[in-house]
């Protein structure tokens, strides 16, 4: 027995399956998204967005990085071990690089997506090698429009309308549920308003979003608010320029059944 | 570019050996110069294809190369395709060596291959055709291993059309109208004169007889060459490669000529 | 000499190089650069293309000409460009202009056994530019120049008894300067105000010598030679000398392509007059970058 205290004896590696037929470092690994941040991606016509909560370990430390520039089109924004992100981001630069060396072409979003889930499912089978313990959105465009696809360490990765992936991001997938149906014809500025609104419901009862502990990342046609866009490539807006986005957002607490349908029923 | 395929990627050289009265595969040498030290591989194209021909037209792109394959001097194989079809908006067309050419087409099948088992609407167009095979032909030369050939790839992808040409060398480029081998110094000119400023306006059937023309002066003047050939064209519609078509060609002026035809004298 | 016979080893070689011909130059101001070169490709007596580009913008302060073998020349610019896209990741900035030229000496030594051969011409804005201070005067304070990099002193500004202005501000802009990089073939290379290279080398840098360094010219009595000339010159200078290399070169014609770096803060005036110019900057706030095409004799 590996462990007295360990209630499971199925836990110590990875390429052992419970008698329930669960590999249980793998489901370790989805819990260490869960702690990282929230993030939120949605999608319309025209565009792919992420919003990802930045933490910060004290009044004294900066905030943690959650979104990288993997190419022109495409980014992504992680919950989860952001050593194990960099390494996947890492490959994912290369993947993309390689994709315009030997064919000059921008990578197709799904197959750059489907290459690290091919790595994170190799982890979770051969011995001697732990789960990647980091989760990932990206969003991306190519000849078949904007996307975003949620990649896991189990090795999964799919498309979606909506998601939200790292702590509380079940809240804030409640509300993407609720809402994704108008996505799909909104505008930039409506899509972020729902993300931010989504990405507010992972926040603690005292806490709030500000220009501090948000980041945002688009890919398509930029809003009136942006400047310097070129070919709606990815881009990462955090600090003063989301403050006009945040603005936009209605306060919870709105008086007469303030909820979030309110804006929609305008 | 020296029509000899032998010559390729060899020093210039004009005053030897200019009426290429060796086999190709035994010819001398031309004379060494300064990158002839060092660690080389036995290199030389065996069975050759000669000019490539293509052109763009109003509504896509359009390729002609005969059906001959040389050894030497040797007509040696006279019903040999050397265009191909990759996926369904480009084609290649070859000349030099014919099995560094058929490798090359294993290559792109292969990869065409995993393109379509992909199945997520991606497929490769000619310009990552192009792309991909200056990766190949350039990193083979820069292991001193080269694939002889000079290549053409033309297609339209997204009513995008595209033509351009790489060699053994990893040379690219591109333009309106492109011909490999002699057919650089024959039919150039004579393409050149008909096409350029006339690629948006230039109709099928008039590209067809262009095409036809130059492959016929060709046929007089590349003593490499045969009176059979084939065209392809690249439009909204896709690839199509023709029928052998059989060229008509006059030789009653020959028996005029002093060292031609039957000469009793 | 390979004669097909058994008797001892045979010995063919491949040589893995050509010359594809045309030429390239560049010139630097006191804070732009202009970089050219014409656009026909070329093999023996053949002309291949009438357009293929030798010039190729790198970042928004950066251009980079390639001269050669146009196979290697290529390759050479597309990894040089991949190079600068991972150091976009790391440091999210463009690479510096002197650091581009030590990475450019870097990967040509890097293969200084097999040596891509190519000659290139780094052009662009160094940051390493004087300070202008410009007048304290209420309209060009405030706002600051949008395009310039502010450095903002306080001052006092006394005059005689009176304190006219008790704190104002002194404004100073940092503008890039004008910058050229030559290397050879395996990375040798040198920061230089003008230069040349390809088929007509032996027949621009001559000229540019005699117009840009003043080479054989002697100065009037009591005055000297400009160290810059303003950009109309410039521009004037590389058109002529295309046109001129055109007529005596049987490897070059065909077109011409003039890269305009522009410093921050240098205003962009005399330009906008130019017939089919085009501006390729991604970035607002930095240095800009401007093509102008012109047509080459195509005999």
């Amino acid at each position: 027995m590996a462990s007295t205290h360990s209630t499971n004896t199925y836990d110590s590696d990875n390429t052992v399956f419970s008698p329930q037929g669960r590999l249980h470092q793998v489901e370790y690994a989805l819990e260490a998204v869960k702690q990282g941040s929230a993030a939120v991606g949605l999608r319309s016509k025209t565009h792919a967005i992420l919003l990802a909560l930045k933490r910060s370990t004290g009044e004294l430390a900066s905030y943690q990085q959650k979104m990288y520039r993997i190419d022109d089109h495409v980014g992504i924004a992680i919950a989860g071990l952001t050593s194990d992100a960099r390494v996947l981001s890492n490959f994912m630069r290369q993947q993309a690089m390689s994709s315009r060396m030997v064919f000059n072409r921008p990578i197709p979003v799904n197959r750059l997506v489907s290459s690290i889930a091919d790595k994170a499912q190799v982890n979770t089978q051969e011995y001697g090698r732990r789960p990647y313990g980091v989760g990932f959105l990206v969003i991306g465009q190519d000849n078949t429009g904007p996307h975003l696809y949620e990649f896991s360490p189990s090795g999964n990765s799919y498309e979606y309308y909506a998601m939200s992936i790292g702590a509380r991001s079940q809240s804030a997938k409640t509300y993407l549920e609720k809402h994704f149906e108008s996505f799909m014809d909104s505008t930039l500025e409506e899509l972020i308003q729902h993300g931010l609104h989504a990405l507010r419901e992972t926040l603690q009862q005292d806490k709030d979003l500000t220009i501090n502990n948000t980041s945002i990342g688009i890919i398509g046609p930029a809003s009136a608010h942006e400047e310097d866009v070129s070919d709606g490539s990815f881009r990462i807006l955090e600090g003063e320029p989301i403050d006009v986005f945040l603005k936009t957002m209605i306060p919870k607490d709105a008086p007469a059944g303030g909820d979030d349908d309110v804006q929609m029923a305008e | 570019m020296d029509h000899f395929p032998t010559s390729w990627g060899r020093p210039r050289n004009e005053a030897y050996d200019a009426f290429n009265t060796y086999p190709l595969h035994q010819r001398p040498n031309h004379s060494k110069d300064v990158f002839a030290d060092g660690v080389q591989r036995t290199q030389q194209p065996i069975v050759t294809g000669t000019s490539v021909l293509a052109l763009t037209y109003k509504d896509g792109i359009m390729m002609a190369a005969d059906n001959l394959a040389s050894y030497g001097s040797l007509a040696r194989f006279k019903s040999i395709q050397r265009l191909h079809a990759v996926g369904n908006s480009t084609v290649l067309g070859a000349s030099g060596d014919m099995s560094d050419y058929q490798y090359i087409q294993t290559l792109l099948d292969e990869l065409v291959i995993d393109e379509f088992t992909a199945n997520d609407k991606h497929d490769l167009g000619p310009a990552e055709i192009h792309e991909y095979l200056s990766r190949v032909l350039y990193s083979r030369r820069s292991k001193m291993n080269p694939l002889w050939n000079s290549l053409l790839v033309g297609g339209k992808k997204n009513g995008k059309r595209f033509l351009a040409y790489v060699d053994l060398l990893g040379t690219t480029y591109s333009a309106s109208t492109i011909a490999t081998g002699y057919g650089a110094h024959i039919a150039i000119p004579l393409l050149r004169k008909a096409i350029e400023g006339r690629e948006n306006t230039l109709t099928e059937a008039e590209a067809r007889s262009i095409l036809t023309e130059a492959m016929r002066v060709l046929f007089y003047r590349d003593a490499r060459s045969l009176d059979k050939f084939q065209i392809a064209t690249v439009n909204d519609e896709g690839v199509s490669i023709s029928e052998t078509i059989t060229l008509e060609t006059a030789w009653g002026f020959a028996e005029g000529i002093r060292g031609y035809g039957a000469q009793t004298q | 000499m390979p004669d097909g016979s058994f008797a001892h080893p045979q010995q063919r070689h491949f040589n893995p190089y050509t010359e594809n011909g045309g030429t390239i130059l560049a010139i630097a101001g006191a804070d732009f650069s202009v970089i050219a070169g014409d656009t026909r490709q070329s093999e023996g007596y053949s002309i291949q293309t009438r357009y293929a580009p030798k010039v190729f913008r790198l970042t928004d302060r950066a251009v980079l000409a390639v001269n050669g073998f146009a196979a290697d020349g290529n390759m050479f610019v597309k990894k040089v460009k991949q190079r600068l896209e991972w150091y976009r990741h790391a440091h999210a900035k463009d690479m510096p202009l002197r650091a581009i030229a030590r990475l450019i000496q870097t990967m040509l030594y890097a293969q200084r056994f097999f040596p891509y051969y190519v000659y290139n011409i780094l052009g662009g804005i160094e940051e390493d530019g004087k300070y202008h201070t410009s007048l304290p005067s209420y309209s060009t304070a405030f706002p600051p120049h949008p395009l310039s990099r502010v450095h903002w002193i306080k001052r006092e500004w006394k005059c005689g008894p009176k304190v006219l202005v008790a704190n104002t501000f002194r404004l100073l802009v940092q503008l890039g300067s004008g910058a050229v990089y030559s290397f050879d073939p395996v990375g040798s290379y040198e920061r230089e105000a003008c230069r040349a290279a390809g088929a007509a080398q032996s027949l621009v840098q001559p000229f540019l010598d005699n117009q840009i360094y003043f080479k054989n010219q002697t100065a009037p009595a009591g005055q000297s030679h400009p160290t810059h000339l303003p950009l109309q010159d410039v521009l004037s200078i590389v058109i002529d000398s295309f046109t001129s290399a055109t007529e005596r070169h049987i490897e070059v014609g065909d077109g011409l392509e003039m890269y305009v770096v522009l410093a921050k803060g240098r205003s962009p005036q005399g330009l906008e007059s130019i017939a089919g110019i085009q501006e390729v900057t991604t970035k607002s706030d930095s240095d800009r970058v401007f093509v102008i095409r012109r047509e080459l004799k195509k005999d």
